[in-house]
């Protein structure tokens, strides 16, 4: 790079100083982040390939077999209709997960619409910003329950519910983003230089709030995984001939105390799954965007 | 009268000795250290100057001397800080905080941040006593009162059950000194004390830390970047850069005969305060006429007294093209309030912006978009003008390409531009980041000229760099107006910067203008009261730094 | 200053109206014949037609719209299809167990959060610090049910100190409410922890990242002192935000927790109500919560007034 001689960085930090006491995180991939990736990829890799990996057909009921005990055909034991956990386990992470990713990329792409809507446009704002508080005011699960009892449960509709609770906070976070960022000179310049409202929305405003959306994007995903494991275990979710790991729980709520294992294991799954998108979440916010630290919560 | 301050201080026993002071950063070990080999020793009743550029290591030094260098981060890696007969350095952290706010203190840059908000500024006095479990009750109270008067509080009654937010940037200075000197410290560290206050208050604060110096014999290190307040108050002054300290001096001595090359580069730096030799007046039509242009902005309403805040009022005058207009005020006279809304980046209340001959006061948005070109802003901070996320290439053709000019032809005007600016073709193709601020400043104004403006609005756009970097970019924008005609509306609190480069100046009071002229009748013979203070408040304003010798003033100013 | 809150206590009614509207439209807007739906797969025509005259179906949409918010105004939220009792009257009569569990949670929490938080943030980046964040991260991890059972498993079912199901009120004796409520709280509190010690934490971090924290350390301020009277005191309002927003998943969690424990709360109301479709009910607990979730919020914005001078406005 030319530097104009005798040039100095003007407003360059100087080191530690402006940070004074707020010690910068340590520059290194943690040995926490990296385990939680591995087990992600582990258990995603699992429930895709469980059409190979499964022992049995999920759904093949057995009334001879009822709640057995793990053994070499049945290595986590049966459920109360005789069908193989450990199958059912691995066809229902499939249908977690995708309830998770897919609440995770319907809630971003409809909050960032609405939030930069809502960010650019005064008189949007008010009534945009009003409509979103009304939803932040109706507890997730509720919210959930009460769509998903008069539509039925189904895959789509189970998403579609969990979006609407999952989008105030991305629009909140897009219109956050995008009221700072309008006050930048950068944008000002824009501004003087003729550029259109639409383009600088697009090209100066936009680009802003990728990577606070990727982290807000993991956690819903964590947070939708969770709302459906309720919903199914509250007997709203999918019904039991699709599996889920909301809904095998549920079947095992009525035996828990005989056979605590029906809960255990597709409990301990999904939570090792959510934990582990948190973690790459919280990662990923502290790496891409200290600024968030700010917002957490 | 002597100039400078002539303290002499032989046999005077010294209160504080920096004796070769080396910090590393702890994480890269055997990298070239950020402090250098630092000695300096300061004597009871001394003002030490610590001056140089940002990044000399200068506020480090005197974290280094208080025991409060972030951990995990910097670490002494070898010296002595001797404070009396005491190594600093050998002290335990809770003997450490022991000495703090008794025996050495500081004040810092923002008053505005330094003072917890949700405090009350009284209490906040109080805990130094407490904390050194010194004085309580009816006895600590009647201290804190005695030492807000010294520091020459008003009504120290009620502001001592004030909140910071309630008082101005002069008073929360005013608190932090007398924070810092109620236990009547051997040494008192002043980070920049005075570059977040406007002049004015500058001069009333350099005053009252002399005052109490000289009353307690509190010796002092200042640490500064303004060469102008060094040599108001400094008895020594210690040059640093990149980590070391180049040169030492006694004020009189280092002034008149500088002897390092950096010190003297330092010092022909600093702009005069010796307005430019006038230039002929242009006699083409005005390329910006503003008149009686004003902004109201109004708060309150709902169940609340509405009031109004007259931001900017009947602002009245006319910027020829080749020239340079100078707007100047301290904060809150609304200098910046105009070019905004010359920019229509806010919208005027009422008044009209003609531009050449269309006003553009009241255009709607469609109309005035055409008219953008004619009139371009540079910015004050050039690490937040430019879009991180946009290669230089791209930020320089959006202008052009938003009034039709071709991609390909707009990026070979660019090319020709980053020469003319004095930078390198190739420097299209990089990010922001991977420029100094004096450099982004440059590509900012590249992009602007590349509109081929009538009009550049400069607001503060010097204000945020180095004076050695200031100088550079104030001769670029000189240049550019010479070779293109450009007229100039420079907004600026520096009347040093005003006189480098105005033909005329407004000075702007409470929103309003309060005087109106060529640079040298508003700056060499002043007829407003206020235009008067300010030029009496800009500090060395009878020495040529670059020529390190008086200034010879006319009768009418002094 | 009383502006403020008269401003900020109106803020509340066009939220609650959207809320209301919100409500109306989830039952409303559903596919087929809403009066179908409740009367359920047996009934005849006949029986579905007067359906749909008891439910007021024949007028226009924003008749019925306006007549329910009449209704609502009133204070009246409707009449339960199932038991045909008011459903003010099940909800006041259900709602003593939710609140007295929820008071137990936030007090519980808080109590362990705040210092979890402060110390992680006055340790940061050691050891205590990734502890606390580990702990934290994985209390809103696992699902509130889960945790539950896992509680019942352990305290209830195999050590026998606690009963596995049920709720006392405390009127019939503090002790015995406390032996039924500890477990329900204990699992709500695992993620209310989480996302207050969290907060706090971060809210923490950044105020001692301030330039009024380096002034505390230069007078000679102990850091105890620091961290809690120029630390705590300033992250205070965010900590109350999140204790607020928190609200809101506390009341997801009750309904899930008062169906594993067997408590007759609202929360086992609302879930009665959606197996039996009985909507009056669940578009009264809807309402019903996020009215307090609001008001809560409310009360927690009009206490920053006092935690800040700053904000009069």
């Amino acid at each position: 790079m030319t530097r104009t001689l005798g040039e100095t960085d003007a407003v360059a930090p100087q080191p530690g100083v402006s940070r004074f006491l707020s010690l910068p995180g340590s520059t290194r991939i943690g040995i926490l982040p990296a385990i939680a990736a591995i087990v992600l990829l582990v258990i995603l890799a699992v429930t895709i390939c469980a059409p190979l990996l499964a022992p049995h057909d999920p759904l093949a009921l057995s009334p001879t077999n009822r709640l057995k005990p793990p053994s070499a055909d049945f290595p986590l034991g049966t459920d109360a209709f005789g069908r193989d956990l450990l199958s059912r386990i691995l066809y229902g992470g499939q249908v977690s997960l995708f309830i998770g990713l897919g609440t995770a990329v319907v809630s971003v792409a409809a909050g960032l619409i609405i939030g930069l809507v809502a960010g650019f446009f005064r008189l949007a704002d008010a009534i945009i910003m009003r409509v979103m508080d009304a939803f932040m005011a109706i507890p997730a699960v509720l919210l959930a329950v009460a769509l998903v009892a008069v539509h039925g449960a189904s895959v789509v509709s189970v998403i579609i519910a969990i979006t609407f609770s999952e989008i105030p906070r991305v629009v909140r976070l897009v219109r956050s983003v995008v009221l700072s960022a309008r006050e930048e000179p950068y944008v000002e310049a824009a501004i003087s230089l003729g550029t259109r409202m639409p383009t600088i929305l697009w090209r100066h405003l936009m680009p802003n709030t990728l990577a606070p959306l990727i982290v807000q994007a993991t956690y819903i995903c964590a947070s939708a995984i969770l709302i459906e494991a309720i919903l199914s275990f509250l007997g709203l979710g999918i019904g039991t001939e699709t599996p889920s790991w909301g809904n095998i729980m549920a079947d095992g709520r009525t035996y828990f105390l005989v056979k605590p294992s029906l809960i255990f294991w597709p409990g301990l799954l999904l939570s090792l799954c959510v934990l582990s998108i948190n973690i790459l979440g919280d990662t990923a916010r502290d790496r891409l965007d200290p600024r968030m630290r700010k917002r957490e919560g | 009268m002597e100039r400078f301050k002539t303290g002499r201080f032989d046999g005077v026993a010294d209160v504080i000795a920096i004796e070769n002071l080396h910090i590393g950063l702890q994480t890269m070990a055997g990298q070239t250290p950020v402090l250098d080999g630092v000695s300096l020793k300061i004597r009871k009743g001394e003002t030490a100057c610590l001056v140089g550029e940002s990044g000399s290591g200068k506020s480090l030094t005197s974290l280094a001397v208080m025991g409060l260098l972030p951990s995990g981060v910097l670490k002494v890696t070898s010296g002595r800080i001797m404070l009396g007969e005491t190594d600093l350095l050998t002290r335990s952290k809770r003997q450490m905080r022991a000495l703090r706010g008794s025996r050495i203190s500081m004040i810092f840059q923002e008053p505005m941040t330094a003072l917890n908000p949700v405090i009350r500024v009284g209490n906040q006095i109080l805990e130094v006593l407490r904390s050194h479990g010194l004085a309580s009750g009816k006895e600590a109270k009647r201290r804190v009162l005695d030492i807000m008067d010294q520091v020459h509080l008003p009504d120290v009654e009620r502001i001592y059950r004030s909140y910071p937010h309630q008082l101005s940037g002069g008073q929360r200075q005013r608190i932090m000194i007398a924070m810092a000197l109620i236990l009547e410290p051997t040494l008192l560290i002043a980070d920049e004390p005075t570059t977040a206050l406007d002049v004015t208050t500058q001069k009333q604060i350099l005053a009252l830390i002399s005052e109490l110096q000289r009353k307690h014999g509190t010796a002092v290190l200042f640490i500064t970047h303004d060469m102008g307040v060094v040599s108001e108050i400094a008895d020594t002054v210690h040059v640093m850069r990149h980590g070391q300290i180049v040169e030492s001096a006694p004020a009189q001595v280092l002034f008149r005969q500088p002897r390092h090359e950096y010190t003297r580069a330092l010092l022909k730096a600093v702009p005069s305060l010796h307005p430019r030799s006038p230039r002929p007046e242009v006699s083409a039509p005005a390329a910006l006429k503003v008149a009686g242009l004003g902004k109201t902005y109004a708060s309150g309403g709902f169940l609340k007294a509405r009031s109004e805040k007259r931001a900017a009022e009947d602002v009245t005058f006319q910027l020829m093209p080749g020239r340079t207009l100078g707007i100047v005020g301290e904060s809150g006279s609304g200098k910046t309030t105009v070019a905004r809304c010359v920019m229509r980046l806010v919208e005027p209340t009422n008044g009209a912006i003609r531009l050449g001959s269309l006003d553009i006061a009241h255009l709607p948005q469609g109309r005035l978009r055409d008219q953008r070109a004619k009139i371009q802003i540079v910015f004050q901070d050039p690490y937040r003008s430019l879009n991180p996320r946009r290669k230089i290439g791209q930020s320089l053709i959006e202008g052009p390409t938003n009034f039709g000019v071709a991609p390909e032809k707009a990026l070979a005007r660019a090319r020709e531009l980053m020469e003319i600016v004095g930078l390198s073709a190739d420097a299209l193709d990089s990010y922001p980041h991977q420029f100094s601020g004096g450099q982004r400043q440059r590509i900012a104004i590249a992009r602007a000229v590349a509109m081929e403006p009538d009009v550049i609005v400069a607001d503060e756009a010097v204000s945020a760099l180095d004076v050695s970097v200031q100088d550079q970019v104030l001769k670029l924008l000189d240049d550019l107006q010479q070779k293109l005609g450009i007229a100039i509306l420079f907004i600026t609190h520096d009347l040093r910067v005003a006189a480098q480069i105005c033909d005329y100046v407004i000075v702007m009071q409470h929103g309003k203008v309060v005087e109106h002229g060529t640079a040298e009748a508003v700056l060499v013979a002043p007829k407003h009261p206020y235009t008067r203070s300010l030029i009496d408040a800009a500090p060395g304003r009878g020495w040529d730094f670059g020529a390190c010798r008086e200034i010879a003033w006319p009768a009418a100013v002094s | 200053m009383l502006a403020y809150i008269i401003k900020r206590t109106l803020a509340v009614i066009p939220v609650m109206a959207i809320v209301a509207l919100i409500v109306f439209l989830i039952l409303r807007l559903t596919p087929g014949d809403p009066a179908a739906i409740i009367a359920g797969d047996s009934a005849t025509p006949e029986q579905i037609a007067s359906m749909r005259e008891a439910m007021g179906l024949n007028e226009p949409i924003y008749l019925q719209f306006l007549h329910w918010i009449g209704q609502l105004l009133q204070g009246d939220l409707g009449t339960s299809l199932l038991s045909g009792t008011s459903v003010n009257a099940l909800i006041a009569s259900r709602i003593w167990p939710t609140l007295y569990i929820a008071l137990l949670t936030i007090v519980m929490s808080v109590l362990i959060a705040v210092p979890l938080g402060t110390i992680a943030a006055w340790r940061h980046g050691r050891l205590s610090d990734h502890i606390v964040m580990i702990i934290s991260v994985a209390g809103f991890s696992v699902p509130a049910f889960v945790v539950g059972y896992i509680f019942i498993k352990i305290f209830a079912a195999d050590l026998r100190w606690l009963p596995v199901q049920g709720y006392k009120d405390p009127a019939l004796g503090f002790g015995e409410f406390l032996r039924h409520a500890i477990l329900p709280a204990l699992t709500l509190t695992t993620a209310y922890v989480a996302l207050t010690a969290r907060m706090t934490r971060a809210s923490l971090l950044n105020v001692l990242g301030e330039d009024y924290i380096r002034t505390a350390h230069a007078k000679g301020v102990s850091e105890p002192r620091v961290l809690l009277q120029h630390g705590l005191r300033n992250a205070a309002v965010p900590i109350l935000t999140v204790v607020g927003t928190g609200f809101a998943m506390l009341l997801s969690g009750v309904v899930v927790v008062e169906s594993v424990f067997n408590i007759p709360g609202i929360g086992r109301l609302t879930i009665d109500a959606v197996m039996a479709r009985d909507y009056p009910v669940i578009q009264g607990m809807i309402l019903l919560t996020s009215g307090i979730y609001v008001l809560v919020n409310l009360a927690i914005d009009l206490a920053y007034t006092l935690f800040d001078p700053r904000i009069r406005y």
